[in-house]
């Protein structure tokens, strides 16, 4: 029995089939293309009509959804990014979907990131961080709670001269007998022998080589690309054709695609844009203990006097952060809304 | 109780065929002494039938053109014997090790596991094939009796209880001596006594086993004495014995010598193809898998000199460890070819020895609810495949280790377990939601910079290889002083400022850090 692909169903994922020997025309057979070949052509049958008629000689067809009735896309599961705010903002972060979440520096890209990477390992799902700049924190990441056992950390911007860092740098006066300029911090940064574009070049392609490895390994639940640090000019050189692949990978997957970086590259191939950027006061108030204690040294500092305060009184606490939801195509219109949250850092109590 | 017995005819040159199987069709010949004394001792049915035979001397098989002359190599012919005891073992726990080419096996019991015995015997036939061996198979119901089937009819035979008599009967007298004519190693006066046994059985016009069978027990006892009625026994297929079972130790090695030395990763590819699936198939015989590979290669360069003194400078080893038991000889073929590449040999290879840790396989059930998680063998390949692109070391999960020293973890191998699930859920709830914890992206390395001092505070930092990364300092919080290692030669100590610069619009947040033992200023990475 010959068969061919009608429609797709985008919800179910699997073609249906017809059988082409029953069905061998879509033109009524009452009316023949007889007389002039420029007169009125065929009758076409309207699907749904086609579909009921062939319902009648064959009952497995009556089965068989036509394509007009078809959702346009089915609606992606959404999983918690671990941050409530943005979670209402926009619904959670969709699966089998590409995310960007941009941002300069200090906006809160990265405490987004890790939050994320928490709830999807609370949610034992396995994950991977693509690191464009060998940026991740590792002592972060247990701060914000992932499960660095369920989590895979691919270095391409790490330097193959740079040092293990179980092998610290030696002090003054070890260094001085025992290693050369070249080992000291900051000596070998990857600008050594090679110019900044090239680096970048290099990083770039390690990063794109090893997420189209991953995506199409499959299974994990989240795979992040932090190209948080990659100048614009050199994120601007990944082809658009590359995200249409990744999306393409991870279409009808549960794994989440994340992408941070400073400005938006993935065009439309991605599902939901998320611009994050540092309020007007981005340093939270001290609170409980922090600011107890601050209270405590500035009345020993400066009695009588709150403000100034002294620098070792200060703390870092938190950034305030504003999240602006630039695009998300699982809404039917283009959103435009806002959100503000704030993170903590590990030692604000 | 019924027997089965695997002979391998033609033993050297049936291993050699299983490490070339691409041989089979040409006309071959094995050729067995020092040079130039060296003689054939095995041929094919092809180049039989092109008039080479046993004990032809190399140079005048030389004159046959199309002829494929292999040397005797006992490597192969150990392995071979290996992969005939695993066939065996894999039907029956009573096996024994009766030659170098035959195993005799206990078939009692065995029908409710494998089916009847015709069936038994198709599939120790099938599982001898995939393990390479062109092996005759034989049922009878006692050990002699299905030697000498199997060492006289071809394929699968099997004789049903009080008919041995009668099928083999026609067998000519030779396969009674078999094993030991064949045999050079035996002692000479064994060879000689089958010999001049044969020579006047013939005298008497005895040519197959029903001849000899039908002689009167007495009168063959006064001949030929207590040797001749063990004959009679043997040819009436009536012997009885038990058997003596072996345990094949669990040793899986396959090696090849080469006769030319290998100098591309691509020919050495193919053979470790094959090697790779000759071992997978003995490992599944035996219901098992892998965690550990080792690959060894003998370097062209290993003289006898080095041989001697045991120095083992000229061998090339690597060794794949695995995270979890594996059977797929595809998988293993690829991370070897990736191991190789990132690790060449660097000189031609002359002998390939590859051996498998044996493993119990991972008996790990998915469930419904799950969430996925990857494929173990795919994430192998994978992580192999990223390791290539960016450094062994860049690649893997992290573990956190046991100090206070800034970047004080280390990597290790990444692994996809899902054990360990229900304890997690006791310790912590199911899906409880942290407050966002400000992260710190690191400069790896840190970033040297310029700071310009006031009363011992930074107010203007300048980095020479960061543009964005200068101007007056907005805010700043510290120093927060921390040390340790001293008592260690790498002692480190260090103040901390969290400030905050001008980066265009925005206000930045990064992490100064002063080296008290080196007197030098580094931005160690950004709050975000």
């Amino acid at each position: 029995m010959s068969s061919a692909v009608v429609s797709t169903s985008a919800a179910l994922g699997r073609p249906f089939l017809f059988d082409a020997k029953a069905v061998p025309e879509l033109s009524l057979p009452s009316q023949p293309s007889q007389g002039h070949p420029r007169a009125r052509p065929p009758q076409r049958i309207h699907p749904t009509d086609f579909s009921v008629n062939l319902a009648s000689s064959d009952p497995r067809l009556a089965h068989i959804t036509s394509a007009s009735r078809l959702d346009i896309r089915p609606a992606p599961e959404m999983v918690s990014s671990g941050v409530s705010s943005i979670d209402a903002l926009t619904g959670g972060l969709p699966r089998g979907c590409l995310t960007e979440i941009c941002g300069s520096a200090s906006s809160g890209r990265t405490t987004l990131l890790l939050s994320a990477l928490a709830a999807a390992t609370r949610r034992e799902e396995f994950c991977v961080v693509i690191d464009a700049s060998d940026a991740l924190d590792p002592h972060s990441a247990v701060a914000a709670g992932v499960e660095l056992d369920r989590l895979l950390w691919v270095r391409c911007g790490a330097s193959q001269n740079f040092r293990n860092p179980e092998k610290p740098a030696l002090p003054k006066k070890f260094r001085q007998n025992n290693q050369s300029a070249s080992d000291q911090p900051g000596a070998n940064y990857p600008d050594s022998g090679q110019s900044d574009s090239r680096r970048f070049e290099n990083c770039l392609e390690q990063v794109l080589r090893a997420t189209d490895l991953l995506l199409e390994s499959g299974g994990f639940g989240l795979v992040a690309l932090d190209l948080g640090d990659l100048p614009q000019p050199a994120a601007r050189h990944i082809p658009l054709t590359t995200w249409f692949r990744f999306r393409r990978a991870i279409e009808h997957t549960s794994t989440i695609l994340l992408a941070l970086e400073q400005h938006p590259i993935a065009g439309s191939c991605s599902s939901l844009l998320l611009q994050l950027g540092s309020s007007d006061d981005p340093i939270l108030p001290a609170e409980g203990f922090a600011a107890e204690r601050r209270k405590k040294i500035c009345r020993i500092e400066q009695p009588g006097f709150d403000l100034p305060c002294p620098t070792h009184a200060q703390l870092l606490t938190g950034l305030a952060i504003t999240a602006e939801l630039i695009r998300s195509r699982l809404e039917r219109k283009p959103a435009r809304s806002s959100a503000a949250f704030a993170s903590k850092t590990a030692w604000a109590g | 109780m019924p027997f089965a017995c695997i002979y391998v005819p033609n033993f050297p040159l049936a291993a050699t065929l299983r490490a070339e199987p691409e041989r089979k069709p040409h006309a071959v010949a094995i050729l067995e002494g020092k040079p130039p004394w060296e003689k054939i001792i095995a041929v094919n049915e092809k180049a039989a039938r092109m008039g080479i035979a046993p004990g032809m001397t190399k140079s005048q098989a030389e004159l046959c053109s199309e002829l494929v002359l292999r040397p005797r190599s006992p490597l192969q012919e150990s392995a071979a014997h290996a992969a005939l005891l695993d066939c065996a073992q894999s039907f029956s726990p009573c096996v024994e090790d009766a030659a170098c080419d035959t195993a005799l096996l206990d078939l009692a019991g065995m029908e409710s596991v494998f089916g009847s015995f015709p069936e038994i015997s198709r599939a120790i036939y099938q599982r001898a094939t995939t393990l390479g061996l062109a092996a005759s198979v034989a049922v009878a119901s006692n050990p002699d009796a299905a030697v000498l089937t199997a060492r006289g009819f071809p394929g699968v035979t099997l004789i049903p209880a009080g008919k041995e008599a009668e099928r083999l009967g026609s067998l000519p007298l030779e396969v009674l001596f078999a094993n030991r004519i064949e045999k050079d190693r035996s002692p000479g006066d064994q060879k000689k006594n089958a010999e001049r046994l044969l020579e006047t059985l013939d005298r008497w016009g005895i040519r197959n086993l029903h001849a000899l069978a039908a002689l009167p027990e007495v009168a063959l006892s006064e001949r030929l004495g207590q040797e001749g009625l063990r004959l009679r026994q043997l040819a009436r297929g009536a012997a009885a014995r038990t058997l003596v079972p072996v345990e094949a130790p669990l040793v899986f090695e396959e090696a090849v010598a080469l006769e030319h030395p290998i100098v591309l990763l691509e020919p050495l590819a193919f053979l470790l193809n094959r090697l790779l699936d000759q071992l997978c198939a003995r490992l599944a015989s035996r219901a098992l898998a892998t965690q550990e590979l080792c690959l060894t290669l003998e370097l062209e360069n290993f003289s006898p000199r080095h041989r001697q003194a045991k120095i083992n400078n000229q061998q090339f080893l690597r060794t794949l460890r695995l995270p979890q038991p594996m059977l797929d000889s595809k998988v293993f073929l690829k991370l070897l070819q990736l191991d190789l590449n990132a690790h060449p040999p660097g000189a031609p290879i002359v002998k390939i020895h590859l051996a498998a840790a044996p493993a119990h396989p991972r008996s790990a059930q998915g469930g419904l609810f799950l969430p996925p998680s990857p494929e173990p063998e795919k994430l192998e390949l994978t992580l192999a495949r990223i390791a290539g692109i960016v450094g062994e070391n860049n690649v893997g999960a992290v573990e956190l280790r046991d100090t206070h020293r800034p970047e004080g973890f280390r990597m290790r191998r990444f692994m996809a377990e899902t054990s360990g699930k229900l304890e997690r859920e006791k310790v912590s709830g199911p899906d409880e939601e942290k407050s966002a914890v400000t992260a710190l992206r690191r400069f790896r390395p840190a970033l040297r910079v310029h700071v310009t001092l006031e009363n011992s505070q930074p107010v203007r930092v300048r980095c020479p290889k960061k543009k964005d990364l200068q101007g007056d300092v907005l805010w700043k919080a510290g120093p927060w002083r921390a040390s340790g290692d001293w008592w260690e030669r790498e002692a480190w100590a260090r103040d901390e400022w969290d400030l905050a610069l001008r980066n265009g619009e925005a206000i930045s947040f990064y992490r100064l850090v002063y080296d008290l033992l080196g007197g030098n200023w580094f931005v160690e990475g950004t709050y975000d």
